[in-house]
This record gives structure tokens, sequence and C-alpha cells, in this order.
């Protein structure tokens, strides 16, 4: 069994200009040990879907399950989610320069994290685990540095604090919101690389939340992809990158700067996500879909298994063979994605 | 952090020093040197002892001269001696001094403890019916002039109370903390009360806000990621930078403060600086007039580097630069 299973999550906001309805009927599973990747475009809800699962989220109508272990977090009360948070859940936020407390050292807020968990380590002790951890994301000189507060830390280096003090409790299930954005290219790798350590000491489920594929392609062993706030397509790591289905993920894979290696041109999927207040009918992504057909307009297409794949569902109403697909596909956009293939 | 104090020291220094320029201006140049020497020298004085005082005032020689003289003598605590009493000024300030000191703090202090705390109750439970007695009661003592609520208090807590022969409070006067704690107690609640409630109002509504905006902010959010509880999340996270403002907006009241306590003061007959002031000002008494401006002045300078100081301890970013 998945260590969380999230099914069926809606979440929205009444707001004054209507209903937004950020997460529709999401359901995937994170397991031990595995990185499970979700991307799309801003606005699709990704952050309001895990933010969601721990009690984060404010003023919002919710429903739907997620059983972590063998407990639903969405039934839990504040106080029994207080004990999961922090210990077993670590959470890295999206905005590394408003998540930290401008008033506290970067040290002190990492050391409350630690003894708030666990009263009976010393002072000296957290601090020492905090140095250790700063060294760990590869902020230079730790010692030094633990004492600063977050506005003398740099975007990145604030962000490596984020990821230090999720770490800190080598937490069962580490939600990771965009943690690599604000880092360039050798710092992103190294932050990868820390993650995956932790994974693979403490066997930890990692939920990486990113738009950057390139990541995803990196570390993520299962991929979820989001649009509108339902998932348009999941399947392994490798079925995305080399038998994707759903013509949303096509988008996303052609506007990849290296994809395939020779194209110089980047495909940027034209138009705009819709609106969360007012969608479109039948399928959501029917105002942007090259292959779009009348059915797309009225019915909304489930999740269905792609070529029989269990592990693979795409929700559209295209074809689902997938060599009927490929063939399809070099019809309408001319070829320019390499046919399926395990790499 | 050192720094910092020594800066803000400078400047309060600077500021007294402006104070007594104005001062001396307004009270020493201001009404023309003849006016202030017949003054002193009395209605029946000949024309001789008008020069003579003119003279003994130093008001015979260059405006320099004459401010050296008055500050020299501000320096060393001499200010004068009283019109009509004849005492020394700084005896009379000493004895006013420590009144106007007991109901200031003493009001700044429910003043702040009452604002900040119902803030926080009326934002964090957000239009229930707390935040909504709250804020009720928070319009009524802010639409009500602090000379109205004394009265109001007096007619219920000491009138009321005295015609069923009860005497808990006094209905004026002031007694020292050194001679009966428990009377300068007693004596100080309704003028604390009165003193604090009409500006506690104010600070309820912008602890409320200040709280409500701090709440929605991404560092909250992570307290509560790390599994804190919810008095920690909103007392050591949220308030800490809540706070920020209303110690602000306390800076700049502080002569709020100063006026409230004179008509406190004035509804309860205590003896303070306020009191005093306002009979020095009706019987013209000029040194206990500059004795009480410059005083006063000072208590809001000192007071204005603490509320300062205490600014750049909540939040490092002032600190630090
Ligand atoms: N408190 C709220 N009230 C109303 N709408 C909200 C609220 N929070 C989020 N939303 C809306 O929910 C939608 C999903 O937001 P979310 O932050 O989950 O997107 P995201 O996928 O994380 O995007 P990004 O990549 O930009 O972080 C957005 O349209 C957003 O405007
Ligand atoms: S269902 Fe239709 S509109 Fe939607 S993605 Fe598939 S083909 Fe495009
Ligand atoms: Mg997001």
């Amino acid at each position: 069994m998945a260590l969380l299973e999230v099914s069926d999550l809606h979440v929205s906001f009444p707001t004054p200009d209507g209903v937004v309805q950020a997460v529709r009927g999401l359901s995937f599973a994170a397991e031990a040990g595995k990185t499970l990747g979700i991307v799309g475009e801003s606005g699709s809800g990704k952050s309001v879907a895990t933010q969601t699962i721990m009690g984060l989220t404010r003023g919002a109508r919710v429903s739907g399950q997620a059983m972590f272990e063998d407990k639903d977090l969405l039934a839990m009360d504040q106080k029994a989610l207080r004990s999961v948070r922090g210990d077993e859940v670590g959470m890295i936020f999206q905005d590394p320069l408003s998540s930290l407390h401008p008033y506290y050292r970067v040290g002190w807020q990492i050391v409350e994290m630690i003894r708030n968990n666990h009263k009976d380590i010393s002072k000296a002790k957290a601090k020492a685990r905090a140095v250790e951890l700063l060294g760990l994301v590869g902020i230079p000189q730790p010692d030094r540095r633990v004492d600063d507060f977050p506005h003398q830390f740099s975007g990145g280096m604030r962000q490596r604090a984020m990821i230090a003090m999720a770490m800190s409790l080598n937490p069962k299930l580490l939600i990771a919101d965009e943690p690599t954005t604000a880092l360039d290219v050798t710092v992103q790798a190294q932050v990868l690389q820390v993650m995956r350590r932790l994974q693979e000491e403490f066997g930890t489920a990692i939920i990486l939340i990113t738009h950057d594929l390139g990541v995803v392609a990196e570390v993520a062993d299962d991929v979820v992809v989001m649009y509108a706030g339902s998932a348009m397509e999941k399947a392994d790591r490798y079925e995305i990158f080399g038998a994707s289905h759903h013509p949303y993920t096509e988008g996303l894979l052609q506007s990849l700067p290296a994809y395939g290696g020779v194209r110089e041109r980047l495909h940027p999927i034209p138009g705009q996500p819709p609106s969360l207040i007012n969608l479109p009918g039948g399928c959501p992504f029917h105002p942007r879909c090259p292959y779009v057909m009348d059915r797309c307009r009225i019915e909304e297409p489930p999740l269905f298994e792609v070529g029989g794949n269990p592990t693979h569902t795409s929700a559209c109403w295209l074809t689902l063979d997938l060599v009927e697909r490929t063939a399809l596909r070099d019809k309408v956009v001319g070829g320019q994605l390499p046919s399926p293939s395990r790499p | 952090m050192v720094r910092f104090l020594i800066r803000r020291v400078a400047l309060g220094v600077f500021v007294m020093f402006v104070v007594t320029i104005v001062v001396f201006l307004i009270f020493f140049v201001g009404p023309g040197r003849a006016d202030v020497a017949r003054t002193l020298a009395g209605r029946q004085a000949t024309p001789a002892t008008v020069a003579l005082v003119s003279h003994r005032l130093l008001l015979d020689r260059p405006l320099t001269v004459q401010y050296w003289h008055f500050l020299d003598g501000l320096l060393h605590g001499n200010l004068g001696y009283s019109y009509y009493h004849g005492q020394p000024v700084t005896t009379i300030l000493k004895q006013a001094f420590p009144v106007t000191l007991s109901l200031a703090l003493g009001a700044a202090a429910i003043w702040l403890v009452v604002g900040v705390l119902s803030g926080v109750l009326s934002a964090v439970r957000s239009r229930s019916i707390w935040d909504r007695i709250v804020t009720v009661l928070a319009l009524f003592f802010y639409s009500m002039p602090s000379f109205v609520l004394g009265l109001l208090l007096l007619y219920i807590f000491y009138y009321q109370f005295a015609l069923h022969g009860i005497h808990i409070f006094p209905g004026a006067g002031y007694t020292y903390l050194t001679a009966d704690p428990l009377k300068w107690f007693e004596g100080l609640v309704l003028p604390w009360i009165t003193l604090a409630l009409v500006s506690a109002a104010a600070y309820t509504r912008l602890t409320r806000g200040s709280m409500l905006d701090v709440m929605n902010e991404d560092y909250v959010r992570t307290a509560r990621s790390k599994g804190l509880s919810e008095n920690r999340v909103i007392y050591r996270h949220a308030l800490r930078s809540a706070l920020t403002p209303v110690i602000s907006q306390f800076g700049i009241d502080l002569g709020v403060l100063a006026g409230g306590a004179v008509i406190t003061e004035t509804v309860f007959g205590m003896p303070g600086l306020g009191f005093t002031a306002v009979h020095a000002i009706q019987s013209q008494d000029l040194p206990v007039i500059i004795g009480v401006v410059i005083v006063a002045s000072a208590a809001v300078v000192v007071a204005n580097i603490l509320v300062d100081t205490f600014y750049a301890v909540l939040d490092p970013r002032v600190r630090l630069h």
C-alpha cells in the first residue's frame, strides 16, 4: 500500500467573483522510497492540492480522502494533524523569500522545528544538527551562517535553509513545492542530490512539484500531469517522456528546450489556462487542443488506461492505442516528437 | 545595537536642545524684554526697579549670553522660582512628576495590553461573536472623549458606590506610592482606565488589522507546517510581526498620552504635571510653565528612545542597518 493515497480530492474557494474550483477530483499516490512528480502550468492547482492535504489551506471547501498510512488526513482535527506535520511530513514551500520568519535567526527556526517535535533534544544538540543540515544543503560556513537572519541569506540560500528545515526530522514524506526554482543549475543538482540521499537513507517518499519537466526527467519515478485542477495524465517517467498520450503532456514536452536535442525553436502551448470560476464544458483543455473533436466540447473525459497499461492513464477521448495515437500525432503536429520508445 | 542606541540618544539630545531654544525664544524673547522685566518687577515697580530686574535677568545683554545663562541654569537643575508660591520650580516639579509618571506608565501598560490582546482575539476569531463584541466596545470607547469617560467612572464608582456605603475609589487626589502602596493603587485605577481605554480602542483595531495581514503570510504557514501549537503560531510567529506597526504607532502617540494625562489629572484632581501646568497657565506663573514644558518634552523624548529601542529589538532588520 502506498504511504499517501489521495483520492477524489476537491478544493474550491468561495470568492466574491464566484467559486474558484482549484482542485477537481484529483487522485494520486506517493510511495515510500519513491518520488512522485506533479507538473503543470501555473495555476493548475499543484500547491493548493498538496497544502490542503496537510490542512494548510484557509477558507476552502474540501472533500475527498487522503490516507496517510492508516489515517485520513482530511478527516483529522488540527491537533492530530499537528503531530503529523513536521515530524512525519516535511514541507518545502514555493516562495523561499517569504517562507522564513524575517525576525528569527535561520538556525533558531530550524532548532524550533527539531525541539518542538523532540522535546528531549537539548538546545545545543539541536543547534549542532541545524549546522550539520545547513552544511548538507550546501550553505558555506554553516557554523557562522546559522546565526544569520533570513534577510542576510540570498534567495537560493533561503530555499536551501527551508529544505534543511523540512528534512531535519527525517520525515516519511517530503512535499517539495518548486524546491529548485530559485537556484542555479549546479546548486539545483546539489539540492536534488541531497533529497535523493535522504530518500535512499530513510526510504522517504517525495512529492516534487515543478513546472520544469527537466527536473522531473531527472528524479521522478512517477508523474502526474495536472491541468485546471485535475490530472490529465498519470504514468511512470519512461511512459511520460517516451510514450505520452495526452495532448497537454505533448504540449508540455514540446515546450521543453532540449527535448530531442536538435530542435532550436520552443513551442509553447498556445492560449491561456481557463478561468477556474467558469470552466469550459467538456474537456478543460479543449480550447487549446490541436486535436479537439465535437465530443470534447460536451463530455469531460475520465482517466482511461492507455495501451492496456493499468499504471498509465490519460483523460482524453483520443484513441487509446499508442500506435494509432502516434500516427495521428504525426499527421496533426508533423512528427515533431520522437516516436514512443523506452529509453 | 550599540551604534543604534548612540545614534538615538544623540538625536534625543539634539531634540532637547531645540526644545530649549524654542522655549527660550517664546518665553523670554517673544513678549519683548521690557514686558518680561515689568511683569517680574510687579505692578507698582518704579522704572529703576524694572531696569534693575532687567539687568539681573541679563535682559540688557545679547541674546546668546541670555540663552547661555538660561541653559546653564537648566543644566544645574535651576529653573527659577514660582511667582506665587515662591517655591523653587524644581521642587514643584519633583512633587508633580511622580504623579504623572504613575498615571502615564500604568495607563500605557493597560492601553497596550488591552488593545493588543483584544485585537489578537478579534483577528484570530475573525467574524465570530467575540470579534463583534470587541468591535462594538472598541467603537464605543473610541468615540468617547476621555473627560466624559472620567466623569462617568467617577459618577458610578465614586458617587454611586459612596451612596451605597462603598468607599473603594477616592473621588480626587493622589497618594504617593512610598506613602501607601494600596491607596496609591486605588487612587489610580479610575484615572488609568480613563486614560487607557480611549486609546486602547484604536489599538484594538490596529492590532486586528495587522494580525489579519500577518496571518496570511507565508512564514505563518511555514510555522504551522512545522507542527507548532496554534498558540505558538499566533503569539511567537504572527504577533511578533504584527506588533511592529503597533509599536511604531505607540511612539507617535506618546504625545497623545501626555495630552490625555493633562485632561485626566484635571478631572480627577491629581496634582501631576498637567494639573500644575493648567494652574500655572491660569495664573501666568511663567517659570513653572517653562519647567513643565521642559520636563514633559524630556519625558516624551526619553519614552521615544525606549519605544524605538523596543522596536529595534523586535525587528532585526532595523537593528542591523
Ligand atoms: N485562497 C484562495 N482564494 C481563491 N483562489 C485561490 C486561493 N488560493 C489559490 N487559489 C487559486 O487556485 C488556483 C490554483 O493555485 P495553485 O497555487 O495551486 O497553483 P499552482 O499549480 O501551484 O501554480 P504555480 O505553478 O504558479 O505555483 C489558482 O488559480 C489560484 O488563483
Ligand atoms: S479530450 Fe479532446 S480536447 Fe481534450 S485533450 Fe483529448 S482531444 Fe484534446
Ligand atoms: Mg504553486
